[in-house]
């Protein structure tokens, strides 16, 4: 193929454009198509599609009211997406940000109870250090025993998020149970002035805050930093990056702890801004729902917030779909699986569509 | 002129009139016409990009032509897809091996059949397979697993294959490109009597002007595409084979040498490590590179190149031994690497050194990315990234349609100038490379190996590993032969002889 030499300073906007439009119109294609698929299920359910996606939008974006409901579901999203996107740049698939994120809740619920008394501006940064820690340690595990032993951090992630979930139920059941929780086993409550408020002016508890600032730093790192650079080097080819001496093994750690922190972080603010203290109901599923999240947003920390947002939208859809139109609860989990397998079959398309590929073009 | 025909003895005559085949309006094959008479050993020259591949791609069925017709034996022949070509006795030898390595001579060759029944009645099909054996020129092992056979035998069951099929028109894609020049010539040697008998013709695609001569009757070439010239390999000179490949482009000469060696920048000793089955040992007890010199390293693939470049690199850890760089124990950090200003070209640039789905800019900046001067930077400098970018493909000629694009958008040749303009630009006291010229075009590999003989000159220790004996030859100062993990022999290059090297690659010092 002949290429014309590069002049310096020559910019071509069209290809550059068509480019950049690649990874944002796959992912919207695969979108719809989820929806469409997922639409022949509702009419195989004698449901309508249309109704179905006019009570989404009633129920997650139509008001105020329903924006923050939208909105306050939206946190524990962010920090999910972000334990699977960070790893994603490294090319590892951690799907177990789940089990980070209940430990995270179970640590921060265990030492807001010891520090009852010692006030909010002590008590909460030790919550959320000791949260983050916790979430970093449980998924820089997976990334260690993928670096140094060759475990597929795929499956070892997901299987700690099992072991996490039964190591929460013991602690809350046993050591950690508070006597006066009867009929759902709980850490000790927390104080008031242990319990994150809202966002001044809103319905909506600081985490969505906090998310937000966590992926525009997350994107910070790895597209503005040369620790993000290398990152990148080492998620696109390995052996390039041992060839360039760059430590890979220190990378692949770091960026698994960061990420199982960012989780960590979830399970803190569930704790302290809407459980009130740890117990099951930490095991909502945020983790699963964060694959979705960052495959669709390409791994991208500032597209995750628009994504997590639309996904937040439609589970807080779920209760005015339910009623209205007689469907389960778990009609979101369908949905989100279509979404995924579109997703994921989408991933074939990169590099063969010729709108977005100039090198295509003079052929 | 009628169509060639059928030799008596079963070879068929095959004939491509105007062939041609555009993707898009690329024209990879303008209107080929050549034709290899029946009994004929043809040879097909010419550089990487030629159209080599997409001609005999299209005459095997892979492609459909845009454009031309076929004869096979005679006649017209329409070739839908491969099994077409095989119904009509057409094979193909493929460059790397498609047999299964577990599985023994015998059962490759019975596999590969098309009406090969369920239950496969061995009994019978020894007896057979022994009869066919029989009557071949060369036999190969029929009862060992084929992963125990040296790469002569594999070729030569590869083209034993093809027989056993009832193919009798061969084609071999750079058949000896794995071989020892003593396997290659033994395997061409039988080959050529084949065809001298008329049991089959070849269509052979070669880059080796030596094995032309040797072996071939005619010569075909090709150029950008085009059918530049065809006759008997008697009548031709390399240097007018040569001429036509590369047509008016003047190949760059390679820079003279200048300068003495100077100290001694690459010592390993004692060096100990495990290949990748963890079953041979590799043994590098003394090896030096000295600035201002080329230290070539010879062997045949799979005999420990691979692993020396690895424990150079820092990719594979060593049981024992020691790596120093000017002095200093080196252990293939980055801050080592740039602080000792040592340079890496390994093999396949795209595969090994580049992140293919990265731009161009990006991969031309893995070297200095977080540098800033002398310091180190935390921050990236994009605009900066740019400018080295920019500076960069126009210094080392990457022919790309944008900085942005994709490094896997680029061709072999720019992939590698690309990554070559990345490790040559700044000081390089030691620079460690592996096949830097495989699969590249003439022209590619004239300018690439001038770079390579410039940085020497500049007084940069170079430490080549080629499976490219005449590479070898050309670049070093000094010629090492590696063979089952050791260096087995050395030599400076001005007294070297191909014999010597030869015998040694092949292990049998």
């Amino acid at each position: 193929m002949q290429h014309a030499v590069i002049r310096p300073g020559e910019s071509a906007l069209l290809p550059c454009l068509a480019r950049r439009a690649e990874p944002v119109v796959i992912p919207l294609l695969a979108l719809l198509a989820g929806f469409a698929a997922f639409s022949l299920f509702l009419v195989s359910q004698g449901k309508s599609p249309v109704q179905y996606f006019s009570l989404v939008w009633l129920g997650g974006f139509g008001s105020a009211f329903s924006w923050q409901n939208t909105l306050s579901r939206t946190a524990p999203l962010l920090f999910a997406a972000l334990c699977v996107a960070l790893p994603a740049r490294l090319g590892l698939v951690v799907i177990g940000g789940e089990g980070a994120i209940v430990l995270g809740g179970v640590t921060a619920g265990a030492l807001g109870a010891a520090l009852i008394g010692s006030g909010p501006v002590i008590a909460l940064p030790v919550m959320a250090a000791g949260a983050m820690l916790v979430g970093g340690l449980w998924i820089g595990l997976a990334g260690g025993l993928r670096h140094y032993r060759g475990v597929n951090e795929t499956i070892s992630s997901l299987l700690l998020a099992y072991i996490a979930i039964a190591l929460m139920n013991h602690l809350v059941e046993g050591p950690l149970r508070d006597p006066t929780s009867l009929n759902k086993p709980s850490t000790a409550a927390l104080p008031p002035d242990l319990r994150v408020g809202n966002i001044p002016g809103l319905d909506v508890h600081w985490g969505l805050a906090v998310g937000v600032t966590c992926c525009v730093l997350a994107w910070m790192l790895i597209d503005r930093t040369t620790w993000g650079f290398a990152a990148r080097i080492a998620g696109g080819n390995v052996r390039a990056a041992q060839v360039q001496g760059l430590p890979v093994g220190r990378l692949i750690l770091g960026f698994c702890v960061l990420a199982g922190g960012f989780a960590g972080l979830a399970g803190m603010f569930e704790v302290t801004a809407v459980l009130g203290s740890a117990n099951g109901s930490l095991v909502a599923g945020y983790g699963y729902t964060g694959i979705l999240i960052a495959f669709l947003a390409r791994h991208n920390p500032l597209v995750i917030i628009p994504v997590a947002i639309l996904l937040a939208g439609f589970q807080a859809s779920s209760g005015l779909i339910q009623r209205r139109m007689d469907l389960p609860d778990a009609t979101v989990l369908v949905l989100q699986g279509f979404v995924f397998l579109s997703i994921l079959m989408s991933e074939a398309l990169y590099g063969r569509l010729k709108p977005f590929v100039p090198e295509k073009w003079r052929a | 002129m009628s169509s060639p025909g059928v030799h008596p003895n079963g070879a068929l005559g095959v004939e491509t009139l105007g062939m041609t085949m555009r993707f898009g309006a690329f024209t990879a094959l303008d209107d080929v016409s050549i034709r290899v008479m029946p009994g004929a050993f043809h040879a097909l020259l010419g550089e990487n990009g030629a159209g080599k591949s997409t001609l005999v791609k299209c005459m095997m069925g892979f492609y459909h032509a845009t454009a031309g017709q076929m004869t096979v034996g005679g006649f017209e022949a329409i070739i839908r897809d491969p099994r077409d070509a095989h119904a009509k006795g057409l094979g193909m030898v493929y460059q790397h091996f498609t047999l299964v390595p577990s599985l023994t001579a015998a059962e490759n060759l019975v596999i590969s059949r098309r009406d090969t029944p369920a239950v496969i009645d061995w009994a019978r099909e020894r007896v057979a397979l022994t009869d066919f054996m029989d009557q071949m020129p060369f036999r190969v092992p029929l009862d060992i697993p084929v992963q125990q056979l040296s790469a002569g035998e594999r070729q030569k069951l590869e083209i034993l294959k093809q027989l056993y099929l009832g193919r009798r028109f061969l084609i071999l894609d750079e058949p000896t490109s794995v071989l020892t020049p003593d396997e290659a010539d033994e395997v061409l040697g039988h080959v050529k009597a084949m065809c001298t008998n008329g049991q089959i013709s070849v269509l052979m695609i070669t880059h080796k002007f030596r094995e032309v001569s040797a072996f071939a009757d005619d010569v075909s070439v090709l150029r950008r595409g085009r059918h530049v010239g065809s006759g008997q390999v008697a009548a031709l000179s390399h240097a007018e084979m040569a001429a036509m490949m590369i047509g008016a482009e003047a190949a760059r000469a390679p820079a003279t040498r200048s300068g003495d060696p100077g100290t001694a920048v690459l010592e390993v000793r004692g060096i100990r490590t495990r290949d990748r089955s963890g079953l041979k040992l590799i043994e590098i007890d003394r090896l030096t590179v000295r600035a201002g010199e080329v230290v070539g390293v010879a062997g045949i693939s799979g005999n420990g190149q691979m692993e020396l470049m690895e424990v150079l690199t820092g990719q594979r850890p060593v049981e024992a031994g020691e790596i120093r760089v000017k002095g200093a124990a080196y252990r293939a950090t980055r801050e080592q690497a740039q602080a000792l200003a040592v340079r890496y070209l390994p093999e396949e640039p795209l595969r090994n050194a580049c992140a293919a789905r990265m731009s161009v800019t990006e991969n031309i900046a893995f070297r200095s990315f977080d540098l800033n001067g002398s310091g180190r930077r935390f921050w990236l400098s994009g605009r900066e990234m740019r400018t080295r970018a920019t500076e960069l493909v126009t210094a080392f000629k990457v022919k790309t349609a944008s900085l942005d694009a994709p490094i896997s958008a680029l061709s072999g040749g720019n992939v590698q100038r690309a990554v070559l303009a990345r490790e040559l630009t700044g000081d390089v006291s030691l620079l460690v490379i592996s096949n830097p010229c495989f699969g590249l075009d003439f022209s590619a590999v004239a300018e690439i190996r001038a770079r390579i003989i410039a940085a020497r000159n500049a007084g940069a220790a170079v430490l080549l590993m080629s499976e490219d004996l005449d590479e070898v030859m050309e670049l070093s100062d000094r010629i090492l032969v590696m063979s089952e993990g050791r260096i087995a022999y050395q030599t400076p290059a001005a007294t070297a002889s191909l014999a010597e090297i030869g015998y040694h690659m092949g292990g049998h010092a």
